[in-house]
């Protein structure tokens, strides 16, 4: 199959995902079983789609859109079904796939407490079909109705199943997303008027937005920035993320962490840069700076916590802001290094969650204080934690490296074409965004030193104390079974659907290039259309 | 995706170079890849091993023995073979590189860049990781984490490798960062002490605080010089080809100050000692040629850039920040190891000050004196950690307690005491030992170089330096035996005079497990370790006493004879007071910088390198370091012409009478600290009992006394001050400002939104919504509706909410921009 004729694969990957949830709903809730399977079942044909795409794929010309298909859709308003993929969105299009299989596969194991899987996993279903579709969209008004399916199952997802203040924390996450959607949506129709009421296509915008008058340009970016920027989310529009978080069941989180957030930056990528090119210009040092609050008041944020969970997605602030600082450099290295740090945010922090999922599992708890000696007692668990905090701390070889060391290198050069004037502005931002990398360090050591060393707190003990620590002593998984009835080591289930994330994490981060080679023409071509803008 | 492509990159240039060629240069990257592979095969299958994985760490650590010996070997053929009549060694460095990562306009490489200062450095590493873990299997025998133990330090040697042998700056932050890693997994290694875990967290954040030098200094060389590839900095640089010095400096202070966390220069060396929380043969290799080397290795590397952008050798410059860093570290360090009674941190302390003589060695302009001082230090110090070791191992019970549990046992021990003796005398700079060449050049390169300061820095650190080993050898292993080391060695303790029972452990296995737990001696005395330890019936495994002269096992006594024995024989590579400059052959090309020998066409090679003395016994450096951007940069008023190409000055001539006064120093430094430490210590009369008791006598040295066992109270700045106001009042402030203030406004907002809900609901929606909105807004509030218990009918609001907002503001945005 040629990738630059029209074909159906991308629409088939898109919404394979929706026969699962056809077939579930004609089952009874009470199957609980089947549609466990039916989910696992309709994710991995999905997955199996996404592969076939990988293969498919051409890589020579990962600068340009394949696979695409562009149909009549809303002939109205000129909005088409006009749907591509290239190196940008690519990556992060499977990542999906794969987070979602993993994550309905887990929940075979791990359903959260309010039960009745059929809506749980018929809701993530639609959730993949709106993340899957977002990054597939190559026309406002279809990202926009993607954008906002994903916005209902999240919601329910954290509504339902959530922690004890699911209330407040879905209603918040609800509200500050449609909010930014809101004028997300404005800033869409704005852009569309503004270039004749032509077309809502993105290629066909890439070209008319240069043509819209600079203070216009700056007030449609406003309006995009507030829409993506909740998404992010960027300091200050991101106090929903904690509560949602920290509230959702794991696989709300790992989902919302691993991809979710990624919406908002790929926002940014791929829409408010290259259509409103001066808009960008003027916003981006702003973005900057705000991107730089945003590190190290989120690591402010995670020193502060004592709830795992909760640091876990205070950190997300602080590496989001480092991709949004690599973006505000419009610079293809800085670019490359978003995009890069968005799939290692998903992957590592998606695999943060997973843990902080297994502990509560485990210990019922998440305080950071009552944990201890994780090392002794669920030794391959602790492991997994210093592993995932070691790659969120960006140490090099792991792939969150690959996110942070380039934004850095990139705002230390932003594009002097179009940043020219800003560069002391950029040079001492990088300096304190340097120094979010040490508190990076401080506050996921931290945590780690407390919950994984040390001998674990007798009131986790089953046994006598000293005979549990001679059990674990041995360091055998075998020991830890009989030993305690709730707290065990990591299971065969979670291995499954860990290892393909910890397998990435360490793939990318030593050889970065798999990657960076697929983004990196699809971002100059980006660039490109950045700067001709700009003029 | 395409093939990765190996390419070889031989660069043009000016003058006759020759090419160095041959399998073992042109594969050199497999010297850090065997180690990395290796560690993923403990990690994964070490415990199934009938030794505990601990057989993948050895072979693989001599694999690249074998590989980095064979590259040695063809790297001086080629040299060998090179050389010319004007006495040029220039050998092109062997660089292969793969596409690690693109981006846009930049490749950065992932592969090798050989020459002589990697092939150096990458011998000296895989042969004391080979030595090290044949003395781990013996030392941490019977550990419980024994797998995970070798995994880190097979691990750790990888990334020091490669890092030595990185092409790119990007690699060298791999290697770099992996070793922070590993240092953090085996400082601590013994987690479950409280001490320990805080040890490795404090190694891991202070070197972690210098690397935003090495991320923000890359990032500058990356602005400079628009490449990342080592060769190619280093030849932008010495040719000038860059816009803005000022720059240059900045970058290359940035620079510096990561070395300053990684080498434990000053002030932030606070962390070293507390290292040795680890298992000592991990002390050794930390301290000897990994990790804290690292620093200096950086600023060796990359030397045009610090040359340059510091002015080093500038005329008439006194100071600057490399040698100044380096010269307050080697003083401030050698006077804090007067204080220590863990024989350990006494060797640590040692460390930080010998790592002061190379920093200030580069920073003088000595770079060959400083890099062979890190080829020498490595095994002195290696030998010395790990005779400590074995004394801790089989005399002191697992105590590093000098004054507790040591002392007279030079009889038992005779191979430990040898290679001790052996190694302290080369520490100290006794003249034919390998210490004495290194540490001699660096000193008589400041004088040369007319970094007067640093000279006498020089010659009081040597003072200092034999001081504090001489108190160190004597507690260790003369006067009267005490505590552990008495038992051992069979004689009554004054205060504990009773032998205990000795056969509950009868074999060498058995104790180890004594690590851990409660008996984590190795942590440090601060923590963890008093008497009661030393006196519990491990002490002697089980042999009747008293027993016949006993040492440790081969697999320790070996490695320490081979150190030993090089801890003089390697000083003969390049010992200037033999007219031996051999090692400066092999590794002068990669100075990256021009030599100047002193005649007038500063960077030409026209003279035969220590050919004529006359020539070369110049007081004056020839002024050949000076920028076409010349700006005075550290320290410096002197003004002075742009005078073309950078150099460096070529290594003073040695003679008898530069090395006498640091020599006369040395030996009055033994002789008073033998005696001081005779008066102190065994309460002999002599002229120095006067001064017993002065610290408890004089109140201002005992200030200056408690000054110093506080570690200069940096510890309490750091510590008390520094990190928790970010850990507590900072955070909690940020933390508040969060809730209260940010949330504060989302929530009110939040609430008048709602009211403001019902109102627009009523008002707006109905009328100016369009049917493709009204078709969504209805799918909403289906689903709604389906989940009504959760939050019934809110959605719909929302929806109406959101979709009338747009409206309104696209009309809004309409009009205003129409």
């Amino acid at each position: 199959m040629d990738p630059f004729k029209n074909n159906e694969l991308l629409t088939i990957g898109t919404f394979l995902p929706l026969v699962g949830v056809v077939i579930m709903m004609f089952i009874s809730a009470a199957e609980e079983q089947l549609h466990k399977m039916i989910a696992i079942v309709t994710a991995g044909a999905t997955l199996v789609v996404g592969i076939i795409t990988l293969l498919q794929y051409d890589y020579d010309a990962s600068g340009q859109l394949q696979f695409v298909v562009n149909e009549e859709w809303i002939s109205v308003i000129n909005s088409n079904y006009n749907i591509g993929l290239d190196g940008i969105s690519l990556p992060l299009y499977f990542l999906s796939m794969v987070v979602t299989f993993l994550v309905a596969l887990y929940t075979y194991d791990n359903m959260p407490d309010a039960g009745s899987p059929k809506m749980f996993l018929m809701l993530m279903l639609i959730l993949q079909v709106g993340m899957a579709g977002s990054f597939i969209a190559q026309d406002l008004i279809l990202f926009f109705v993607f954008f906002e399916i994903v916005l209902l199952p999240m919601y329910f997802m954290i509504g339902v199943w959530g922690g004890e203040d699911r209330q407040y924390a879905s209603l918040k996450f609800f509200l500050y997303t449609m909010f930014g959607s809101a004028l997300m949506l404005v800033a869409f129709l704005a852009i569309y008027y503004n270039t004749g009421a032509e077309s809502f296509a993105f290629q066909h915008l890439y070209e008319a937005g240069a043509g819209i008058g600079r203070n216009t340009q700056i007030w449609i970016f406003t309006g995009m920035f507030i829409g993506f920027a909740v998404k992010v989310p960027m300091f200050p529009f991101h106090t929903w993320l904690p509560d949602a978080h920290t509230q959702a069941p794991t696989q709300g989180s790992v989902i919302l962490a691993a991809i979710l957030l990624k919406l908002g930056t790929y926002g940014f990528v791929r829409i408010a840069l290259p259509m409103l090119p001066q808009g960008a210009e003027a916003w981006a040092p702003v973005i900057a700076v705000l991107a730089v609050i945003g590190i190290i008041y989120g690591a402010l944020g995670c020193l502060a916590q004592t709830d795992m969970k909760r640091l876990i997605a205070f950190s997300s602030v602080a590496h989001m802001g480092f991709v949004m600082l690599g973006i505000s450099t419009l610079t293809v290295t800085g670019i490359n290094a978003a995009l890069f740090g968005m799939v290692a945010h998903g992957l590592i922090t998606g695999m943060l969650f997973f843990i902080a999922g297994s502990v509560k599992h485990r210990y019922h708890t998440l305080e950071i204080s009552r944990l201890s000696g994780m090392l002794i007692q669920v030794p391959k668990l602790g492991w997994l934690l210093g592993f995932s905090a070691m790659a969120s701390l960006g140490l090099p070889g792991l792939a969150g490296f690959w996110g942070e060391f380039p934004a850095l290198l990139a705002s230390w050069n932003p594009n002097d074409a179009i940043l020219g004037d800003q560069l002391e502005l950029y040079r001492v931002l990088t300096v304190i965004a340097a120094l979010g990398t040490v508190l990076a360090a401080a506050y996921l050591l931290w945590l780690y030193q407390r919950t994984a060393f040390g001998n674990p707190s007798p009131e986790f003990m089953p046994e006598a104390p000293a005979a549990r620590s001679l059990s674990a002593a041995a360091n055998d998984e075998h020991h830890d079974h009989h030993a305690a009835d709730d707290i065990h080591d990591v299971t065969p289930l979670e291995w499954i659907a860990w290892t393909p994330f910890l397998v990435a994490i360490v793939v990318f981060g030593v050889y970065p290039q798999l990657m960076f080679e697929i983004m990196d023409p699809a971002v100059v071509e980006l660039v490109n259309v950045i700067e001709a803008g700009v003029g | 995706m395409s093939q990765p492509s190996m390419l070889l990159a031989a660069e043009e240039s000016g003058h006759a170079i020759g090419e160095a060629s041959g399998w073992f240069l042109e594969n050199a990257w497999l010297i850090p890849v065997i180690p990395a592979v290796a560690f993923f095969l403990i990690l994964f299958f070490g415990k199934k091993l009938p030794r505990g994985g601990s057989e993948f760490g050895l072979a693989a650590m001599l694999g690249s023995l074998v590989i980095a010996a064979g590259a040695t070997w063809q790297w001086i053929s080629s040299t060998t073979s090179h050389y010319d009549e004007a006495g040029n060694y220039e050998v092109e460095p062997v660089i292969r590189e793969i596409v690690w990562w693109q981006s846009g306009p930049y490749e950065f490489g992932l592969g090798q860049h050989i020459d002589g200062l990697a092939i150096m450095a990458l011998l000296l590493v895989a042969f004391i990781s080979t030595l090290v873990q044949l003395y781990s299997t013996e030392y941490v025998n019977g550990d419980r984490r024994y797998t995970h133990y070798f995994a880190a330090l097979t691990l750790f040697s990888s990334g020091m490798l490669a890092m030595v042998l990185a092409p790119d700056m990007v690699q060298l932050i791999l290697g770099w960062e992996i070793m922070g890693l590993c240092s953090f997994m085996l400082i601590g290694h013994w987690w479950e002490e409280q001490a320990n875990s805080k040890a490795a967290l404090k190694a891991f954040f202070t070197v972690r605080v210098g690397d935003m030098g090495l991320l923000v200094g890359t990032a500058m060389l990356l602005a400079i010089f628009g490449t990342l590839q080592i060769s190619e900095i280093n030849a932008l640089a010495a040719a000038g080809e860059f816009d803005s010095q000022n720059m240059l400096m900045w970058t290359a202070v940035a620079l510096f100050i990561a070395c300053i966390g990684k080498s434990g220069q000053f002030p932030l060396h606070t962390w070293l000692p507390d290292a040795m929380a680890g298992p000592t043969p991990v002390s050794s290799l930390l301290h000897s040629s990994t990790m804290v080397v690292a620093g200096v290795f950086l600023v060796a590397r990359i030397y045009p850039v610090f040359h340059v952008g510091l002015d080093i050798n500038a005329a008439g410059q006194s100071v600057n920040l490399i040698a100044a860093i380096g010269g307050i570290t080697l003083l401030v360090a050698a006077a804090l190891a007067f204080v220590q009674n863990d024989i350990k941190k006494v060797l640590a302390y040692s460390t930080v000050s010998q790592l002061g003589y190379m920093m200030m060695g580069l920073g003088v302009g000595a770079w060959t004196g400083a890099v062979f001082h890190i080829f020498t230090h490595a095994f002195f110090k290696c030998c010395l950690f790990l005779a400590a070791g074995s004394i801790s191992h089989t005399a002191a019970h697992h105590s590093f307690d000098m004054k507790k549990d040591m002392g007279g046992i030079w009889k038992k021990m005779p191979v430990t005491f040898g290679a001790w003796m052996v190694s302290t005398a080369a520490l100290m700079g006794i003249p034919f030992t390998a210490g004495f060449f290194s540490k001699d050049e660096i000193i008589d390169s400041a004088k040369h170089f007319e970094y007067t300061w640093f000279y006498y820095a020089g010659i009081i650190g040597a003072f200092m330096t034999a001081a504090y080993m001489t108190r160190a050898t004597y507690l260790t292993f003369f006067g009267k035996p005490r505590g552990a080391a008495a038992h051992y060695m069979g004689v009554e303790h004054d205060t504990h005079g009773e032998v205990h029972e000795h056969s509950a452990h009868p074999d060498e296995a058995e104790h180890a497990d004594g690590h851990i737990p409660d008996h984590t001696v190795d942590a440090h005395d601060d923590h963890g370790h008093d008497d009661d330890h030393a006196h519990d019936g491990h002490a002697t495994h089980g042999r009747p006493l008293p027993f016949a002269p006993f040492d440790s096992p081969w697999k320790i006594t070996a490695p320490l004879i081979i150190l030993a024995a090089l801890a003089v024989g390697a000083g003969y590579l390049n010992a200037p007071a033999l007219k031996i400059y051999w090692f400066e052959h092999q590794t002068e090309s990669s100075i990256g910088l021009p030599i100047d020998h002193g005649d007038d066409h500063g960077g030409e090679e026209t003279e035969e390198p220590h050919g004529d003395e006359e020539a070369l016994v110049v007081s004056e450096v020839a002024a050949g370091a000076n920028g076409p951007f010349a700006s005075a940069a550290e320290g410096g008023d002197h003004s002075y012409e742009p005078s073309g190409p950078y150099a460096v000055p070529a290594p003073p001539v040695f003679t008898w009478a530069n090395a006498a006064p640091g020599l006369i120093l040395v030996a009055l430094g033994i002789l008073v600290s033998w005696f001081a430490s005779l008066a102190v210590f065994a309460r002999r009369k002599n002229p120095f009992s006067p001064f017993v008791g002065l610290t408890t006598r004089s109140r201002p040295i005992g200030a200056l006394h408690s000054f110093l066992v506080n570690k200069l109270y940096l510890d309490h700045l750091y510590e008390k001050v520094i990190v928790r106001a970010v850990a507590h009042p900072i955070a909690k402030a940020a933390y508040w400002f969060n809730q209260n203030v940010i949330d504060g406004i989302v929530n009110t907002v939040g609430t008048v939104t709602r009211r403001l809900g019902g109102w627009v609901y009523r008002n707006i929606d109905q009328r100016v919504v369009d049917g493709a909105v009204n078709a969504s807004g209805t799918a909403a509030s289906e689903s709604g509706h389906a989940l009504q218990p959760v939050q019934s009918g809110k959605v719909n609001q929302y929806g109406a909410l959101l979709f009338g907002a747009a409206g309104i503001g696209a009309i809004l945005l309409i009009i205003l921009n129409g």
